[in-house]
């Protein structure tokens, strides 16, 4: 039905997944294409994008949504432009987490769940990344920063925001 | 001796390439095999010889759990590794994947002909992308040299091998939510039995093991058995990863012979952080028992002297803590952590990890009242042992444990509505 808001970039790479299970198992691929989705729409996921989704892979919309609320990855409001995705778990707490995330909320104006004003930069509390050796961290799109410091995130703020 | 088996082409340059892999002898195991078409009981004894025991936290030997495949029996089986690495303290996994994605290749090609399976996957946590970017490299590489695929090497062998990454759920780790994670689904547990061996991913015949268990295959069969659980001691064969994380001057992972004492495993992460004493280690992984720090400095790395000292060598994930640690703090932390991370489908895990949090969280907010550890004690005791997974368990053993060793710290927060200790963090 609304499989036609999946863009043809976003199809081609949720076919290369649909490949990598066997032919009738489609539904394998459903993480997969919620993430390709979920990134072509900016961030976050939408009733109609999960309804594509079921439909490109011939599974029913209500499976879909189950695998869209259980995982933590998935987003159901709109993000900041660079979601910043803090650890306070147990290695980087020791490591001072607290003092990352005061420096953010300080420099950003927003606490957890919040986005800024221009609606570069939304914040997350996130669980133990498995970086714990490099606490503390947080994880920018595809990238992790580790061992940081208010000086490190100053830096990683200012060529976030060069990036527009 | 160190770095001898996950860790020992990290020195290489693009240690990840295959080039660099082959350089030291990579996919020579592997060639050896399919062209004298070894038994796989014959490896599979070898592998059992070597006391190899699941890196992934339970420790069940590896050998032995290959030896539960029906793998003559007709019909598509899997090899499925476990790389969701979401335990608190753990991320060796991590780097296995980042410097040396080929050894687990071809470890899980060997594990697919030992096990009778023709197709694997590999579970990778959603956020590792950059791990999985490599290990995804690394797969093309292997096909584009014929090392996989169908008829590797010529051989008649056929094997398939993909990677699946995660979305964000730590009870994917365990392996039968991984089972319907990777099968489209909600991550949540099965009901065991039936187990994986006998109905699997897709209801076939599956083995899952952690991706530092089969990244150690090629080096164990190269080796030897017997050589690999020399490096260790006799019920913990082999060297394994510890990942050293806290308060200690140099965190960082460290493959060490199984046996070390721990003395000695500080001192190579730099010791406790200058200036502080050691108050407290949880040996294994968040979910393990903590250990009092005089205590941990009599005891070795390996499976049974950490379990006499009343814990579980887990996964290797050694969280140092010294004498700025407020326990009510760090124990309010980790409570949230699996409270939030219940997969919600068993009463007594769902219920109980919030029952646990709020309580924690009141005591440590300064509200909590006299008959609260005995609440505390009681939950954790109706949590454990009474879930279809571990995560329950996980839930329960770091309270227990907590309140056995550092009930003071906790009776004070709740007598004095503060903290016994002064922290900097
Ligand atoms: C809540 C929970 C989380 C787990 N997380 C992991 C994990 O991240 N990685 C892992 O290898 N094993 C994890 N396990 C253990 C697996 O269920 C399984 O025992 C292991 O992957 C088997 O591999 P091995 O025998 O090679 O250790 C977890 C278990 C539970 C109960
Ligand atoms: S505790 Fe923060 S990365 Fe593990």
């Amino acid at each position: 039905m609304s499989a036609e808001l999946i863009s043809d970039t976003s199809r081609a790479d949720i076919d290369r997944w649909v490949n990598k299970y066997p032919a009738e198992q489609k539904q394998s691929a459903v993480m997969a294409a919620l993430r390709i989705v979920q990134d072509q729409n900016g961030g976050h996921l939408t009733q109609e994008l999960m309804d594509a989704v079921a439909g490109y892979l011939q599974m029913p919309a209500i499976n879909v949504y189950e695998v869209a609320t259980f995982y933590s990855m998935y987003e159901h409001k709109p993000q900041g432009k660079h979601k910043l995705c803090v650890c306070t778990n147990i290695s980087c707490m020791l490591r001072n987490s607290k003092q990352v995330v005061d420096h953010l909320e300080d420099k950003l104006g927003i606490g957890f769940g919040e986005i800024t004003e221009d609606g570069l930069f939304s914040l997350k509390e996130v669980e133990c990344l498995g970086a714990c050796v490099n606490a503390p961290v947080m994880q920018v799109g595809e990238h992790y920063h580790e061992h940081l410091d208010p000086e490190k995130i100053d830096k990683l703020l200012d060529e976030l925001r060069k990036e527009g | 001796m160190a770095n001898q088996v996950c860790f020992r082409n990290n020195h290489l340059e693009n240690s990840w390439s295959l080039e660099a892999y082959q350089s030291s002898g990579g996919y020579e195991v592997l060639k050896k095999i399919l062209s004298e078409k070894t038994p796989a009981e014959v490896l599979i004894e070898d592998i059992k010889l070597s006391n190899l025991r699941g890196r992934g936290g339970a420790g069940f030997p590896t050998g032995l759990k290959w030896s539960f495949m029906p793998r003559n029996a007709p019909g598509q089986k899997y090899i499925v590794c476990n790389s969701d690495e979401g335990e608190p303290g753990t991320c060796k996994d991590r780097d296995i994947l980042r410097y040396n994605p080929h050894q687990l290749v071809e470890g899980m090609i060997i594990a697919g002909y030992c096990i009778g399976a023709s197709a694997g996957y590999n579970y990778i946590r959603g956020e590792f992308w950059e791990p999985y970017s490599r290990f995804e490299g690394a797969l093309e590489e292997a096909r584009v040299a014929g090392l996989l695929g169908e008829n590797i090497l010529g051989s008649g062998f056929d094997f398939q091998l993909h990677a699946h990454l995660g979305a964000g759920a730590y009870v994917c780790g365990e392996e039968t939510a991984l089972l319907n994670s990777i099968e489209g689904k909600k991550g949540q547990p099965r009901f065991k039995p039936p187990f994986p061996a006998g109905f699997g991913l897709y209801g076939r015949s599956t083995t899952i093991n952690n991706t530092e268990s089969l990244a150690s295959i090629p080096v164990i069969l190269e080796k030897g058995g017997q050589w690999f659980l020399d490096q260790g001691v006799p019920n913990s064969g082999g060297e394994k990863l510890f990942s050293v994380s806290g308060h200690v001057n140099r965190p960082g992972n460290f493959e060490v012979p199984l046996g070390m004492p721990f003395s000695e495993l500080l001192e190579m992460a730099g010791g406790v952080r200058d200036g502080h004493q050691l108050k407290a280690v949880i040996p294994g992984g968040s979910s393990t028992p903590v250990i009092p720090g005089e205590q941990m400095m009599e005891v070795n790395m390996d499976y049974d002297s950490i379990a006499a000292a009343g814990s579980m060598l887990g996964a290797g994930s050694v969280i140092v803590m010294d004498e700025t640690t407020c326990m009510s703090r760090v124990l309010e932390r980790l409570s949230y952590f699996y409270y939030e991370e219940s997969c919600g489908q068993c009463t007594p895990c769902r219920e109980g990890t919030g029952w646990l949090y709020r309580v924690l969280q009141r005591i440590e907010a300064g509200n909590g009242s006299a008959a609260d550890l005995d609440l505390l004690d009681n939950v954790a005791s109706n949590i454990e042992g009474n879930t279809i997974c571990a995560l329950g368990d996980a839930a329960a053993m770091p309270v227990r444990s907590f309140l056995k060793h550092y009930r003071d710290e906790f009776q004070y927060h709740i007598d004095h509505k503060q903290c016994m200790v002064k922290s900097d963090w």
